[in-house]
Order: structure tokens, then C-alpha cells, then sequence
């Protein structure tokens, strides 16, 4: 196999550096195009523009608050201003291409002289965000809030159709027929991970600097916007700022995970997903053994899928050069529920880890609380969020929690057994057994909490549950 | 040239040779590609990991259906629970041929002819118990119920119970339906077998090259079948094999002032515009092989609201309808069709309101009304062994079936 470890790392000279550049540019323009193209179709008058324009705004926003004592406003800036400026409004302008109108998005742009009064906006938040933001810590923490709060926003369904139905009086469209599902803000929350990542960092004096460019390309980065990996601003940096040649290498591995990726999601997830738990056939399935069916096909299908994304997004980041975080390493087959979670969705985990989890931890600490009560309730919030974070419902709740619980009681298992129950190393063959109990065990633990996860409401996970086991 | 470039070029190289390679072995296993699938079609989950299907695989809308349309008989047969294991020795084995009727539109499977059937636990003289199988296909064409019909001979049926409708007939429609189309070297098997008058060289067939026979060639096929496993899981866990909508519009009583049926005016039903050829050609399959056949005018509705004088419902003006079935009566009259042919015109069994979305489609009382017929009549085929009760019954029966057109044909 060919892998870029054969390489020596490449050296730094005028042409790789020029093509670094070139790269660089490419990607900021594919990724603010792509942001419109993948942007699905909404029934709400121009939001399927407003929506990718937002998240440029918010990017170039964040960016302004971040940038405190770097030249701000230079000459690279206004290369890169002008560039982004420039794109949206040549999107916005396809709406005069007619039969091409629908070019990159997916209905009419709305009216020239709208998006310049828009981009106006953007540019005066951005002074704003520059002027307020980055010198005070307070401001910081308001616009994090200010984030999580349009995340509850379009996570929490009575609100998104309160939402919903503001954008349509808004747009003069009846109100009567809003519906949370036509808020489909493409990657706004991985967008919202980024961010997050940017502000934390920038407080704790993390966050190195970074060209406007250089920033939005990291916020709406094509391939890893619809399902991740969420990467951090340093490491993305690195990889966006080191010499660059295309090498076959890389170019090599970039295909085999793109392929890889595309089988599992394509066949596999898509073939499974025919069969797997889902509110319908939930409610129809009668059976034992045909439920258990049904909950396992979900919780292959979940992996295969989010996996064979995942696979894709690291892939095309790595053809260009870009080596994205990993997401998965063979979860299932983890022997408890820690390694699980170290192991599925790590980035989104190691977020979680990196900017609630430990510094709760070491908060609660200083309190001097008990070490049991500091892990329960560090595991438990922290998976509350993550449950919350894929919608504010009752369901995901649960699953959060469910997870939460898992973790603190393998936490208190492992403490308790390695006292005494631990294995001398010379019995591999025991400790092996074990460690596939333990794989059945978790996986079983993981798929029953799929159920949490794939159906809307409790009553009929609880009725899922009472088939699952014969009740 | 580098190691690298090497590697890529060589890992390029045994990608193409075996891409050609399974294309071609692929291609070879399936040629003709008749249907799509000729070899793989018949491996299946179903009747192994999942239940058989109790009718064949038919649906627009896979997602709530558990069900999806796909062009491979043998996928479709293998998917079927005829196809479970060889025929058990007490099994007096009766196959159901029809259209969407037959199928069972919008009824549960134990509400279908079928269903309802087996229910009864007929016995037969000799001992054994009749067990029907629903091989009905919701497509209105006999040339497409021949085919069917003379795929599902391989598994030795004691009688062929076919039901069929004036809406089937039409000789310039027979080929017109994606199934047959895509069957088209077994179609044109059967035309040149039977000297069917439909043209061999018809434009509408779907004339696979080798190349079609590749796996390039048959994705959209392949994929089918793929699916139609993954579908069969839900089939099993839940028994669902179509959508059955909340609410549906019924069939129409209140009919237009129009008498024309197919572009023919009254007051002339020419036979040559009814397949009769194709209906004769089943009689033959199932004869050659010395398998009785009952054949069934399937009830219609009989609408009484507006028009009603003029047609009998949306498919049939009166005109034409009762042409047909004097066209029925005679050329199934036991003077000319062989021995163990069986017809009965069950026309107007089913009263008006149990048809559900169409002039054909059956609600479950209908359907019973209809089964219990056809069960006497098995029944009698088979030589059944009555309880006194059943005797009575059957009496009964015997006297209705008389009156809708019963004929005996001894052999």
C-alpha cells in the first residue's frame, strides 16, 4: 500500500509553496460555491441562498472577533474580501442567466441590490465584531451564547417553526404552512463546531492567526461540511500553510478512501437502511427476533453510512492535501463503552472533551467534590449535550443520557475490577474472551440505545423495547 | 518511472483486467439476458433467511410497500413462497393467474383469493389438502399471464385456476407492459410456440445485447434484486407486501355518455381484436402437461349511477361487455376446449359495493364472496371429500355455479 509515511515531509521551495497557494485559493472558492450548490432546496423563498450566505457571514463575523492584533484590515484582507465578496454576489447574479438561474443554487437567487445591502450588513457586524469582540472576553462569551442560542434555534422543533413561520411572513408566504423541516440550514452545526473552536481558542490565546481566506475555507470546508470530521483551527492551519505538491501518494490513498467511503455509504449503509429501524416499521414489526433484526440493520446502517461519509470527506480533504481528523475505528468491536466513544465520531467527541468536558471537570474539581460525583456529572451532561446537540427532543435526550450512564458505570466497573479482578498479562487467551464478551456487551448496550436515537418518541421506543424482550 | 507511479499503474491494470473479467463471466451466466438475472435471479434470501413472499413481488412505492417491481422472473418466482421446498406429497397444489384482482389490491394476504383458500383447508378425495398460490400480477394483459403461467409449470401445479377480464384481451395491448417487454426472448419463445398473431420483431421489446449482459449492463437489475432481498426482511418482520393508503378514491359509479371501448365503436366486438390466441395458448401450456384449468370471467362492477345504462362501469361500455362474454361462452364451450378445461363467468357475483378502487378490485367480503366459488369449484376439480355440512354447501354451490355459467368438461 502506498502510504504518504514513505514520503519525507515535502520541502518547503518557491513551487511548492506556489501551489500550496494555488490549492488554497482553489478551496476557498470550491468550498463557498460548494456551500450553495449542496444546500438543499427550500420551500422558503430565497433561503437556499440566504442560508449559505449566512454562514459566510458568520464566518467572516467570527473571524473579525478572532483576528485581535493582526492587521486587520490590509492588503490580504481586502484580496480576500473582494474574492469572497465578489462570489456571492456572482451567485446572486446567476439569477439574471436565465435558463441558468438555478446554476449553483437550487431556486432564483433573490435581487442584486438585496445581497448588497446584506453583504453591507455583514461588513458592519464584522467592524463591529473587530471593534467589541476581540478585546473583551465578555463579548466573546456573548457571541459563543449568541451561537449556541441559533443552534437551539434550529435544533429545537417549536422554535424552528416559530422560525419557520417568520421567514415566510418575511418573505410574504403563507404562515399557515410552516414547518420546522424548512429550515434546512446546510453544516450549520458542524459550522457551529468551528466557530465554537475559534472563539474557546482565541480566549484561552490558542487560536493562531489566520487570513480571512485561510478561515473561511476552515468553517465551510466543502467536504467536511455535511457530516465532518470537525477539525480544529491549528491543525487545519498546518496542513493549509505546508508546502504543497500534488503526489501521487496521496492522490492514491485520497481515491481508495473515496472508494471506500462511496461502497459503504452507496451499497452497503443504502442496502441496509432498506431494513433498518425506522418510526414506521417500528410500530408494523411483530416479533422478537424480526425487532432485533430491524435494530441491528439501524445500527449498521448508522455506521456504514456516517462512516462511508466520513471515508469520502477525508478522501477528497487528502487528495488536496488536507489530512482531516479520523472519525471511526472499528467502534463495534470496542471491548467497553469508553473505548466506544473513543472510537465513534471521535472528532465530535474529542470536541465535546476539548471544550466542556475537561474544563468542567477542572472546575468541579476546585470545588473539591468527590471524584465519582465530578466523572457522573462530567459524563452525563457531557453526553446530555451531544444527545441535545442532534435535536432538542425528549429522544435524544434520553440516548444522551443513556450513554452518560454507560460511561460513569464502566468508569466505576473498571475502577472496581482492576483492583481486584485484573488479568495477569500471561493469559491472553482469558483476557481475549473477555474482551469479546465485553465487544458483545457494548455493542448490545450501543444498538439498544439506537432505538433512543432512531425514533421520535418515547412511547413507541418503549414499545420497541417491550418486543425487543418479549414483554 | 518511480516505484509509486509503478504500483498505480499496476493496481490500474488488474482493476481493468478484472472488471473485464467479472463483466464477462457475469455476461456469459446471464445470456440471454432475459428479465435480468437469469442465473443470480434465482439465488434469494427468501424462503431461507426471510419468509416466501405469498405474492409476487410488485410495488411503486418500495419504501412503503416492502415491496418493488423488477423484470426477473426467476428473482420473482425465487422470491415466492411456492419456491420454499419441493412439493409436499398431501399438497394438492393450485395456482391462482390473474391480474391486480387476483394479486389482492389493497387486501391483506389472508383477505386475497389465496388467503382466503387456504383458510378453508379444502380436502381432496385422495386425501390431500388444496393449497393455492397467489400468482396474480397487477398487469392487465393475458400474453403476461401466459408468461407467468408457463414459468410457474415447473412447479407441478394440480390445476391452474386463471382469472381474466375483458380489459386483459385487447390484442394490440398485449406486449405494451414493461414485464413482457423485458421478458422478450421467452415471449417470443412462446409466440413462435403457440403461433401467437403477435409480431415477433415488435418494436416495443426489449432486445438485450451480450454487453446488456454485463454487470454494467445490468445494474439497474442487480440493483433490483439486491433490493428486493433487503425488502424481504421487512416482509417478514411485518407481513406487509404493499401500501395501503388511509383513504383511496373508489371506483367510479357515475360514468361518462361514452360507448367506445378501445377505439372501437359498437355495435361490433370483432373477435380478432381479443387475444383469444394467448388465451388458448395457456389452455395448451397447462394441457401438454395434463394439468387441469379452471378459467374465470372475474367479477366487474356492475355500477348503478349515472350512464349505468350505457357502461357497465369505467372500463366496459355494456356493448362491448356482454360481446365478450358471449365470445367467452363460445369458444370455451366444452365442445371445443380439451378435456379438464373449466369455465366459470363469474361476471356479476360480487355485488356493487364491495369493490373497492376499481371495477375489478375486490373488497374483503368481495374477495370471500368470490373465493368461495372458486373454492367449490376446486373443490369439485379435485374430487373433494365433504363433511355433511360441506355437502349441503356444496349442493348449494353447485346450483350458483350453474347459474354463473358453470361447465363441466369431463375427461
Amino acid at each position: 500500500m502506498v502510504t504518504s509515511e514513505r514520503h519525507p515531509p515535502i520541502a518547503a521551495s518557491r513551487f511548492t509553496i506556489a501551489q500550496a497557494q494555488v490549492r488554497n485559493s482553489a478551496l476557498f472558492v470550491l468550498s463557498v460555491l460548494a456551500i450553495y450548490a449542496l444546500q438543499p432546496s427550500i420551500p422558503i423563498r430565497y433561503m437556499d441562498f440566504w442560508f449559505p450566505t449566512a454562514s459566510l457571514g458568520l464566518a467572516v463575523v467570527v473571524w473579525a472577533a478572532t483576528a485581535t492584533g493582526q492587521r486587520l484590515f490590509d492588503r490580504a484582507f481586502a484580496m480576500d474580501g473582494l474574492a469572497l465578496v465578489g462570489m456571492v454576489i456572482a451567485v446572486a447574479a446567476t439569477r439574471y442567466l436565465d435558463p441558468l438561474s438555478s446554476l449553483i443554487t437550487r431556486s432564483p437567487a433573490p435581487d442584486v441590490s438585496a445581497v448588497l445591502i446584506a453583504l453591507v450588513a455583514i461588513a458592519g457586524l464584522m467592524v463591529l465584531a473587530s471593534r467589541l469582540v476581540g478585546p473583551r472576553p465578555a463579548w466573546t462569551t456573548a457571541l459563543v451564547i449568541g451561537l449556541i442560542a441559533l443552534l437551539i434555534l434550529l435544533k429545537y422543533e417549536p422554535l424552528t417553526q416559530g422560525f419557520a413561520s417568520a421567514l415566510r411572513a418575511w418573505q410574504g408566504q403563507s404562515v399557515a404552512a410552516a414547518s420546522a423541516l424548512d429550515v434546512r440550514w446546510l453544516g450549520f452545526s458542524y459550522i457551529f463546531f468551528r466557530l465554537a473552536s475559534a472563539l474557546r481558542d482565541r480566549a484561552a490565546g490558542r487560536l493562531p492567526g489566520m487570513l480571512l481566506h485561510e478561515f473561511v475555507t476552515y468553517v465551510v470546508f466543502a467536504p467536511a461540511l455535511i457530516a465532518g470530521p470537525i477539525d480544529r483551527p491549528d491543525r487545519f492551519l498546518r496542513d493549509l500553510r505546508a508546502p504543497f505538491r500534488f503526489n501521487l501518494a496521496d492522490a492514491t490513498e485520497g481515491a481508495r478512501r473515496i472508494a471506500t467511503g462511496a461502497f459503504k455509504k452507496f451499497v452497503v449503509a443504502d442496502l441496509i437502511a432498506v431494513f433498518a429501524l425506522n418510526e414506521v416499521n417500528a410500530g408494523q414489526a411483530h416479533g422478537a427476533p424480526w425487532m432485533w433484526l430491524l435494530v441491528y440493520a439501524y445500527a449498521f446502517r448508522l455506521y456504514f453510512d456516517f462512516g462511508g461519509y466520513t471515508d469520502i470527506a477525508i478522501g477528497i480533504a487528502r487528495s488536496f492535501g488536507i489530512k482531516l481528523p479520523e472519525n471511526f475505528n472499528r467502534p463495534y468491536l470496542k471491548p467497553n463503552l469508553t473505548q466506544f466513544w473513543n472510537s465513534w465520531h471521535m472528532s465530535l467527541a474529542q470536541w465535546f472533551r476539548a471544550y466542556y468536558f475537561n474544563p468542567l471537570t477542572r472546575a468541579l474539581r476546585t470545588r473539591e467534590w468527590a471524584m465519582p460525583i465530578i466523572i457522573f456529572v462530567g459524563q452525563a451532561t457531557t453526553m446530555l449535550l451531544i444527545g441535545l446537540w442532534h435535536g432538542i427532543t425528549w429522544n435524544f435526550a434520553i440516548w444522551g443520557l443513556w450513554h452518560g450512564l454507560g460511561l460513569f458505570a464502566h468508569n466505576r466497573w473498571a475502577e472496581f475490577a482492576r483492583a481486584r479482578l485484573a488479568i495477569p498479562p500471561e493469559r491472553r487467551r482469558l483476557q481475549q474472551a473477555v474482551d469479546a464478551a465485553g465487544a458483545l456487551v457494548t455493542f448490545h448496550f450501543v444498538a439498544l440505545g439506537w432505538v433512543w436515537f432512531a425514533l421520535p418518541d418515547v412511547a413507541l421506543s418503549l414499545e420497541v423495547f417491550g418486543k425487543l424482550f418479549g414483554l | 518511472m518511480t516505484t509509486d507511479r509503478r504500483f498505480v499503474w499496476r493496481v490500474v491494470a488488474k482493476v481493468l483486467v478484472l472488471f473485464i473479467a467479472l463483466n464477462l463471466a457475469f455476461a456469459l451466466a446471464n445470456f440471454p439476458a432475459n428479465g435480468g438475472l437469469a442465473a443470480l435471479g434465482r439465488l434469494s434470501l427468501y424462503n431461507v433467511l426471510w419468509p416466501g413472499r405469498a405474492r409476487l413481488p410488485y410495488g411503486d412505492d418500495p419504501a412503503r410497500a416492502y415491496n418493488l417491481s423488477l423484470y426477473s422472473l426467476e428473482a420473482m418466482f425465487a422470491s415466492h413462497e411456492l419456491s420454499r421446498a419441493a412439493k409436499p406429497a398431501g399438497e394438492f397444489r393450485v395456482l391462482l393467474i390473474g391480474d391486480s384482482s387476483t394479486w389482492g389490491w389493497l387486501l391483506r394476504n389472508e383477505d386475497t383469493l389465496a388467503g382466503r383458500i387456504n383458510a378453508m383447508n379444502l380436502p381432496t378425495e385422495d386425501g390431500r389438502t388444496v393449497r393455492a398460490y397467489n400468482l396474480g400480477y397487477p398487469i392487465m394483459s393475458l400474453t403476461k399471464d401466459v408468461l407467468l403461467l408457463s414459468h410457474a409449470m415447473r412447479y407441478q401445479p394440480d390445476l391452474i385456476a386463471w382469472l381474466v377480464t375483458l380489459e386483459s384481451f385487447p390484442a394490440d395491448k398485449q406486449l405494451d407492459h414493461p414485464i413482457v417487454r423485458h421478458n422478450a426472448p421467452t415471449v417470443r419463445a412462446l409466440i413462435a410456440d403457440y403461433q401467437l398473431r403477435a409480431d415477433l420483431n415488435d418494436p416495443s421489446f426489449v432486445n438485450p445485447s451480450f454487453l446488456d449482459g454485463t454487470l454494467v449492463g445490468q445494474r439497474r437489475a442487480l440493483a433490483d434484486w439486491l433490493r428486493l432481498q433487503a425488502y424481504g426482511a421487512l416482509w417478514g418482520a411485518t407481513g406487509i407486501d404493499q401500501h395501503y393508503p388511509d383513504a383511496y378514491e373508489p371506483a367510479q359509479r357515475d360514468l361518462e355518455a361514452d360507448a367506445s371501448f378501445k377505439g372501437m365503436a359498437p355495435p361490433l366486438l370483432p373477435s380478432e381484436a381479443l387475444a383469444f390466441d394467448v388465451l388458448d395458448a395457456g389452455i395448451r401450456i397447462a394441457a401438454e402437461a395434463g394439468v387441469p384449468m379452471l378459467i374465470v370471467n372475474e367479477p366487474i362492477l356492475i355500477s348503478q349511477g349515472r350512464n349505468s345504462h350505457i357502461r357497465y362501469n369505467f372500463f366496459y361500455p355494456r356493448w362491448a361487455y356482454d360481446q365478450y362474454r358471449e365470445l367467452m361462452r363460445r369458444h370455451l364451450h366444452p365442445t371445443t376446449v380439451p378435456d379438464g378445461v373449466y369455465y366459470l363467468d363469474a361476471w356479476d357475483l360480487v355485488p356493487q359495493h364491495e369493490f373497492t378502487n376499481s371495477a375489478v378490485h375486490l373488497t374483503p367480503q368481495g374477495s370471500r364472496i368470490l373465493a368461495d366459488e372458486l373454492a367449490a369449484r376446486i373443490h369439485l376439480i379435485a374430487g373433494g371429500r365433504a363433511t355433511t355440512a360441506q355437502q349441503t354447501a356444496s349442493r348449494t354451490l353447485k346450483r350458483k355455479a350453474y347459474n354463473h355459467g358453470w361447465f363441466t368438461h369431463e375427461r
